[in-house]
């Protein structure tokens, strides 16, 4: 799959090490995936620059345009003034995905950073302290895990209809701590007893150096590939609910979208662009997210890395 | 120990047919391992014999290839180390050759191990009882469950194991009883060669003693043959007939074990030798602790050369041929040219 | 019995308390903790479709009384932790005279059955699938396939269950456009329905499969990696038994118990994730019920499926957890 070479065990380290391009960062998918997830933050920064957002509004365009290379029958013939069609309020789907895609990133990362956060805390906490502290925050950690999220978000938002996007965050990252929590605390513990941690620890620096100065640098490709899990765990839960018509109404996000066309039967009227465009742009995010997180995975555990095709 | 009939049918002969005497006749094996940066030799055309019922010591620090060697001899070198020439006759057959379903016909019924990390070799998912039942069942077909269970519990009794680790997993056996176990396995088919791979390393001094007792006694009872890797020379000097010294990929003392030890030839037994502690003689310790050589690019000459305190010009040119100086004692040096 | 200490069951015992008492109170305190009050938002709602709503405060107070809404807080969470025990989930909205319970009754098991299969065809795919891309011995081409199978990975079911139903039943027509069986078709257990119910699951149980083997794979994957250098995989290749038996009893039996554990993580967002399938492909189970009470501003059936559905989640997992032990007999002596 990847094009790294296996280390063989004699193989010298020296020599590899001078190597700049070696550079284990430099891995393909976690490049493929930043250029897909910086494809999708481009798109919602210069877009606006280039492209009437103002037709993202319902009725500022003509309805139900097919994009400009589609012919579909039963169509009006497809408008150059709309390249990706439009849809059946009259909204542009280019303008959709402009304004939504920016505004699905950032639900993703507002939970996610909190999730993170609270995560690096609380599993630094259990990991390095251990004891009784441990045993309640990884308690509470697996039951969290266990409960279905979506479902208890189907619940709150369904009682509190009008959310705004950072409402929408909070309440992801509600549950968007555990998991970050979980895998911080496995690696806490296990570079608690690695050497150089003990030494500093023998040396008499405080737990808080030892944590944020020793342990964090190694712990780096772990913290990323949790931020990226939760970045697209969070899209993902605010998508479903915003596909189940529970989120910001007003903004036409990309879930919002889907749950529109879903609502107006787009799948079994033919009209693909409608849900086709929103669902392209969402597998982009989350492809791109995943292949950092397998990138970083395998930037952290090189064995990952030597597997040759053969 | 075996007589040797004709001066010279051992060890230097490798003309591509097997010595009927040996159990095992390794001629010229090389192993490459292919990195990015080059192959790596780490066996370098060695030569070696192992005779019936003998007990032959490879000794050697950790990356001369000993167990390398020694897995080739199994035809079991892990990719992307690969047996690049050479042959290995075991009971007359050259298993280089062989197809990997031909090998599986004859390894463990032929040639069987004795793994180094005993506390690891044990799969911890499958009672002790089934791990040495589908070793047997695989080379011989189905039993009987009460014929097999009979044969496991004589095998526990020659390697001195109570009946109960019969029905346990490995994690409630202590270090000792699970490499006990796998010593168990390895006889399981009555092997004529088995090759026991630092059996003893993992383990405490006092565990360490009574594994080597009862490779002793195993040994003596089924009279297999067996290679015996090590770097403990003390251990060796105990347990072997004979003792093979390797260096960097590379024969470089073969000899029985009262000679190697009386009268060293090669400079690095010497040092393997001298650097035994001793509580009656306190020396110096006698450390040369130069560079070895990166095994992609051999130089010419001796491998030894760089540590050796006797190095000549000849050493640093030509590549020392393993010859026969004295009955049954061979030696890869210049000195003695 | 081999494997379960006490200690070990009650620990689970514990968790699967904790998990729905934490759940359960996470849907009944959030909603009354965040500002706004459903039943006027309803009451505003039915006022903004009828135009006008009669005596709207008295409505409201009513509501409100029925619901129990006009006790204090302390006071309405013991009488929801009672109606928890006793699985009385109360009166459906919307249809008043049926029980949540009922209503659930009639979709749950078409929600297990789907999810069973999926995850059950996903999971051990999945799993195959890794260990082949991770063993050595696999034949190159099949080994440079099986990546393919990955494609799918990190795409949300729904998102492929909207693909597939355009593909498969817009498109080709092969499958039909959603429910849970055959119009004509009569429930029971019969050939035709049994046929029908199966032939329509296709669908949605495809989407979760196709999307969800592959992170069964890619952990699997890694985990072959770390087993074949284990020292117990090359005595078994010495041993020279049969590839199969190695590949299976060796190399698949020990890196499997690391994945069962990540079922038991993985099964809460499954669940979730299913629910939207059932949505999209108008399947009669829980997920479908779900939106039928979003759309109907239900509250008592949002709720009650819900409830009924961590205690699912959890019910899998402790199942799991106590199965766990016999796959793996070192968990009796050293704790997680």
């Amino acid at each position: 799959m990847t094009a790294t070479t296996a280390n063989a065990p004699a193989t010298p380290k020296k020599a590899s090490r001078l190597n700049r391009f070696d550079s284990p960062w430099l891995n393909s998918k976690f490049i493929a995936g930043l250029c897909m997830v910086g494809f999708a933050v481009l798109l919602g920064l210069i877009g606006p620059l280039f492209w009437d957002v103002t037709l993202a509004r319902v009725a500022s365009s003509p309805l139900n345009l097919p994009p400009i290379w589609a012919h579909p029958e039963g169509f009006p013939p497809p408008d150059p003034a709309h390249p990706l069609g439009t849809e059946s309020s009259g909204r542009d789907m280019l303008a959709v995905l402009i304004t939504g895609t920016p505004r699905s990133l950032m639900v993703g990362f507002i939970a996610a950073g909190i999730g993170l956060l609270v995560g690096i805390t609380l599993g630094f906490l259990a990991g390095f302290k251990g004891g009784w502290i441990d045993a309640v925050i990884r308690t509470l950690c697996d039951a969290v895990i266990v409960i279905p999220s979506l479902l208890v978000l189907i619940v709150i938002s369904s009682y509190v209809r009008q959310v705004d996007i950072v409402q929408m965050a909070l309440l992801l990252a509600l549950f968007a701590w555990a998991f970050p929590t979980r895998v911080i605390r496995a690696q806490a513990l296990s570079m608690r007893e690695r050497g150089y941690v003990r030494m500093a620890r023998l040396s008499g620096a405080s737990t808080f150096t030892i944590m944020y100065r020793e342990m964090m640098p190694n712990m780096l490709p772990y913290l990323a590939a949790s931020f990226s899990g939760a970045v697209s765990g969070a899209i993902l839960a605010a998508t479903s609910l915003e596909a189940l018509g529970l989120g910001p109404t007003r903004i036409p996000t990309l879930g919002m979208t889907i749950f529109y066309s879903i609502r107006a039967a787009a799948i079994l009227r033919g009209m693909w662009w409608w849900w086709g465009f929103p669902i392209l742009m969402l597998m982009l995010i989350f492809t791109g997210f995943f292949m950092i997180a397998t990138g970083l995975d395998e930037i952290a555990n090189p064995r990952l890395r030597g597997l040759k095709a053969g | 120990m075996a007589a040797q009939n004709l001066p010279g049918t051992v060890g230097t002969i490798t003309n591509g047919q097997p010595d009927p005497n040996a159990v095992l006749d390794v001629q010229e094996l090389r192993v490459h391992y292919e990195t990015p940066g080059g192959a790596v030799i780490a066996v370098n055309g060695v030569s070696f014999k192992v005779r019936r019922g003998e007990t032959m010591g490879l000794v050697g620090e950790s990356g001369c290839g000993k167990t390398t060697a020694a897995m080739a001899v199994l035809h079991m070198v892990q990719p992307p180390g690969r047996i690049v020439g050479g042959h290995i006759f075991i009971n007359g057959t050259d298993i280089v050759p062989l197809s990997e379903a031909e090998l599986r016909e004859f390894r463990w019924r032929q040639a069987a191990l004795i793994p180094q990390g005993a506390m690891n070799s044990l799969n911890p998912v499958m009672k002790v009882r089934d791990q040495i039942g589908d070793g047997i069942e695989t080379h011989e077909g189905k039993q009987p469950k009460d014929v097999l269970k009979r044969r496991i519990l004589d095998l526990f009794g020659t390697v001195g194991l109570s009946s109960r680790v019969y029905d346990l997993y490995p994690h409630e056996l202590s270090g000792g009883m699970k490499q006990r176990v796998c010593i168990a396995m390895a006889i399981a088919l009555n092997p004529p060669l088995v090759i026991a791979d630092e059996p003893t390393s993992a383990l405490d001094v006092v565990v360490q003693r009574i594994i080597a007792q009862t490779l002793l006694e195993v040994k003596a009872r089924l009279n297999v043959s067996m290679i015996l890797i090590g770097h403990d020379m003390g251990l060796q000097a105990q347990l072997v007939d004979r003792i093979a010294v390797m260096y960097a990929g590379n024969m470089a003392e073969i000899a029985p074990v009262k000679s190697a030890f009386a009268e060293p030839m090669h400079p690095y037994t010497q040092l393997l030798i001298a650097s035994i502690p001793s509580i009656k003689h306190k020396k110096p310790l006698k450390v040369t602790e130069g560079l070895t050589h990166d095994l992609r690019n051999p130089p010419p000459g001796c491998m030894f050369q760089l540590r050796c305190p006797r190095a000549m010009d000849v050493c640093r040119q030509v590549r020392p041929p393993l010859r026969e100086l004295k009955p049954d004692h061979q030696v890869a040096c210049h000195l003695y040219a | 019995m081999r494997g379960l200490t006490k200690e070990y069951v009650i620990r689970r015992l514990f968790m699967y308390v904790l998990t729905i008492w934490l759940g359960s109170t996470l849907i009944f305190l959030i909603p009354r903790l965040v500002p706004g009050d459903p039943i006027a938002a309803m009451v505003t709602r039915m006022q903004q479709q009828a135009g006008y709503v009669e005596n709207s405060a008295e409505i409201i107070a009513a509501w409100r009384a029925r619901f129990g809404l006009d006790a204090p807080l302390s006071i309405q969470y013991l009488r929801f932790l009672r109606n928890s025990v006793t699985l009385d989930l109360g009166y459906s909205l919307t249809q008043f005279p049926t029980k949540v319970t009922e209503q659930i009754s009639k979709s749950l098991p078409w929600t297990i059955g789907l999810l069973a299969l999926a995850t059950v065809i996903s999971f051990i795919l999945g799993n195959t699938i890794g260990a082949l891309m991770a063993w050595r011995r696999t034949p190159r081409a099949v080994k440079s396939l099986l990546p393919l199978s990955l494609t799918f990975t990190s795409v949300p079911f729904f998102m492929l269950g909207i693909l597939l139903l355009y593909v498969f039943a817009f498109g080709l027509k092969w499958f039909p456009v959603g429910g849970g069986y055959g119009r004509g078709v009569t429930m029971g257990l019969n050939l035709e329905f049994i046929g029908s119910a199966l032939y329509h699951a296709v669908l949605p149980a495809l989407a979760i499969i196709i999307s969800s083997m592959g992170f069964w794979a890619l952990g699997m994957r890694g985990m072959m990696i770390t087993t074949a250098g284990e020292d117990y995989m090359v005595l078994a290749d010495a041993k020279a038994l049969t590839p199969a038996r190695i590949f299976w009893g060796y190399g698949v039996r020990n890196s499997i118990l690391p994945q069962v554990t990540a079922l038991a993580l993985a099964l809460g967002g499954i669940v979730g994730g299913a629910v939207l399938v059932e949505y999209i492909f108008s399947y009669p189970g829980m997920g479908y019920l779900l939106y039928q009470g979003i759309v109907n501003n239900d509250y008592t059936i949002i709720q009650g499926v819900v409830f009924i559905l961590i205690l699912t989640t959890a019910t899998a997992v402790l199942i799991l957890d106590l199965l766990y032990p016999f796959v793996d007999p070192r968990i009796s002596y050293q704790r997680r």
